[in-house]
């Protein structure tokens, strides 16, 4: 081996790149608008491109990409930086729903407040870092990062609600992380090393007294990813806090969740596989049945929701649970489906976050000044309407629908097909892909959760697809369909691409379905085979050791 | 030594729980200040508990735990002390700007109706 090429210190750039942006932002002051504004879409755009190149890297590569040594010190001392194919899609989603936001915010909310865009990079590189990363510590360092970035953020725009929605938001996650430090401790003390991998590979020796301290060890953190992820009962902070933020900022926000459900994902196919001997599939039942628990009350709560923010952040919360009760099984098919369905309901969450303030501006117009309260959602027969299109005998045929409108609903439809799971966008293919996981025979008997839970998920997760598919419903035919004129709203061309763009990601991954799901086996195969991760980094070479004699 | 820490860590958690379930957002301030310093207690005492000896490694003297601490934890608690001032302290602002919008400090920002 020779010392690395350029292409290999690529894996840092999803890192020092928004830091390096947010560093220029901050020098560049907050007076010179257009700079602040191009030099961060430059950045965003760049940002993105890496995450591409480095997941074309990744499919291209062995089982496990890469690893690099930002400090060049062996591995178990030093920090390690450890790319794999989740690592990959989740490094684009992130960069895609950040140049998205940051597209949407162009039209008028990135000047709300002061220091928009360097938050935004500095949130940008704590989701990068954080899935990048290969020591626990570490993760909690990126963790810290994105939060103390996304509470700048939550704040963005001003105002009570979002002042007391921040204040409930920033005291839950000070308090996860305590929690996160203490897990972190633990693990330390049992195992006496940080890097993840290096703790993987050390579990199996651990001497069965220490084995409650670790498992104890492992639970609290755990609680803590599970908080970020918004697991049922850990989640009333999210609905108000994501429908107080900016519409931009709630976008973002929706990959937020996704780190706890790769946190958990990453730590517990690691360290906690069906091999692991005295700690097998250690918190699998757990995962399982608080995800259905999680995804019901997402859905239950979807229907409960009278405004669109509100519901937008229960269909996070269904999202969150879906993917945790998949990865509690444990089983290859299964979690490849999930990282389908993660992929699409990310983008459409985003999507649809952009999408929800497009909305309520056009309600705001027909009612100037904008109400208080939110008018009840129709329910399945509005009484007091009297409205019918027959009443005033006007022709609705050949009418024309104002652009705005039509570009709404058409973008509101595919959101709504994508979030709730239905045919044939991509959420149908991520569910159908679980469901049909579910129903296979099991290959081998032992498994966490018996067949009780799969048919139970199998039951939840249809259910909840009709939930969803019902209030979104009742929101459009109150969106679109209610009886009274209304003005068309006005809508940018900044606005409309980023909605449009990340639509059009959900509507390619149907048409490219094939390779996605390729690439999802593959990674979901990785990460149940974690011997291959902890060779790969505990076999990395400094720039010193791989140098020739 | 290990008892002492161990009630100190154990007073310090029991009260800040106690203060962040209260009503009153300094309370909760406080209460999280409270629950920082004990787990950062908490994260010296995983690593050795040892009197008068050091992290830096000291030519002629083996490099294991009995003749020096472990060096780890005290970075993680350096770390730790550095991010939750941080975030406590942006707290802090929250809770003042929370004070001036709505002239409470519940931490609902408004007195709960009896």
């Amino acid at each position: 081996m020779t010392a690395p090429a350029w292409s290999d210190h690529l894996l840092v750039a999803p890192v020092l790149l928004p830091l390096a942006t947010a560093a220029l932002l901050l020098m560049l002051g907050e007076q010179r608008r257009t700079a602040r504004a191009a030099v961060s879409v430059v950045s965003t755009l760049l940002g993105l491109a890496i995450a591409v190149a480095l997941l074309l890297h990744v499919d291209a590569s062995g089982p496990i990409g890469r690893v690099y040594l930002p400090g060049d010190w062996p591995v178990p001392f030093g920090i390690v930086l450890a790319l794999d194919r989740l690592a990959a899609l989740l490094l684009v989603l992130g960069a895609a729903a950040g140049a998205a936001a940051l597209c949407f915010s162009l039209a008028r909310w990135h000047r709300a407040g002061v220091h928009f865009h360097p938050l935004l990079q500095l949130q940008l590189m704590g989701l990068a870092g954080a899935f990048l990363t290969g020591d626990l510590f570490n993760l909690f360092v990126f963790f810290e990062v994105l939060l103390a970035a996304s509470y700048g953020l939550l704040l963005h725009g001003g105002g009570a609600a979002r002042v007391r929605t921040s204040l409930h938001y920033i005291a839950i996650n000070l308090f996860a992380s305590l929690l996160f430090l203490i897990g972190v401790a633990l693990l330390y003390g049992v195992t006496g090393t940080l890097n993840m991998a290096d703790i993987a590979a050390r579990l199996p020796h651990v001497p069965a007294a220490d084995r409650g301290l670790l498992h104890a060890g492992a639970a609290i953190l755990g609680v803590a990813f599970l908080a970020k992820a918004a697991a049922w009962p850990l989640n009333s902070w999210l609905p108000p806090a994501y429908a107080a933020a900016s519409a931009p900022v709630a976008g973002v926000f929706a990959m937020l969740t996704k780190v706890g459900v790769y946190a958990v994902l990453r730590l517990w196919s690691l360290c906690f596989p069906e091999t692991a001997g005295g700690s097998a599939l250690f918190g699998g039942d757990v995962l399982v049945w608080g995800g259905m628990a999680t995804l019901a009350f997402g859905a239950i709560g979807m229907l409960s929701s009278q405004q669109l923010g509100r519901l937008v952040g229960f269909s996070i919360i269904a999202t969150s649970g879906t993917l945790l009760a998949a990865i509690g099984f444990g089983r290859p098919a299964l979690t490849a489906a999930a990282l389908f369905y993660l992929a699409s309901s990310t983008l459409a969450a985003v999507a649809m976050y952009l999408l929800v303030e497009l909305l309520e501006r056009a309600r705001e117009e027909e009612t100037d000044p904008p109400l208080e309260v939110t008018e009840p959602l129709p329910f399945f027969v509005d009484a007091r309407s009297q409205a019918n299109l027959d009443d005033h005998e006007v022709p609705v045929v050949g009418r024309p629908v104002p652009a705005a409108v039509a570009f709404l609903g058409v973008a509101f439809v595919i959101g709504a097909l994508v979030v709730a799971g239905l045919p044939p966008l991509s959420g149908f293919v991520g569910k159908m892909a679980m469901l049909a996981a579910l129903v296979e025979p099991e290959r081998a008997a032992v498994t966490a959760a018996g067949a009780a839970a799969r048919w139970m998920l199998f039951g939840v997760l249809v259910v909840s697809g009709l939930l969803s598919a019902i209030a979104l419903m009742r929101v459009g035919i109150r969106q679109f369909w209610s009886p009274q004129s209304r003005p068309a709203p006005h809508l940018r061309i900044v606005e409309c691409v980023p909605i449009g763009v990340l639509l059009g990601a959900c509507v390619l991954l149907v048409v490219r379905g094939e390779p996605a799901l390729r690439f999802l086996n593959d990674a979901a195969d990785g990460l149940h085979r974690p011997e291959l991760y902890i060779d790969a980094v505990r076999g990395a070479r400094t720039v010193g050791q791989s140098r020739p004699q | 030594m290990e008892v002492v820490i161990s009630l100190v860590v154990g007073v310090l958690v029991a009260s800040g729980v106690w203060l962040v379930l209260r009503p009153r957002t300094f309370q909760v301030l406080i209460g999280l200040s409270l629950l920082s310093y004990a787990v950062n207690l908490f994260i010296f005492s995983v690593g050795s508990l040892a009197i008068d000896m050091e992290p830096i490694v000291r030519a002629g003297v083996p490099a294991d735990l009995l003749h020096y601490t472990d060096p780890i934890p005290q970075a993680l608690v350096l770390t730790a002390i550095v991010i939750s001032f941080a975030t406590t302290a942006l707290f802090l602002v929250v809770l003042l700007a929370l004070r001036g919008l709505t002239d409470s400090d519940h931490v609902d920002g408004e007195e709960e109706r009896p």
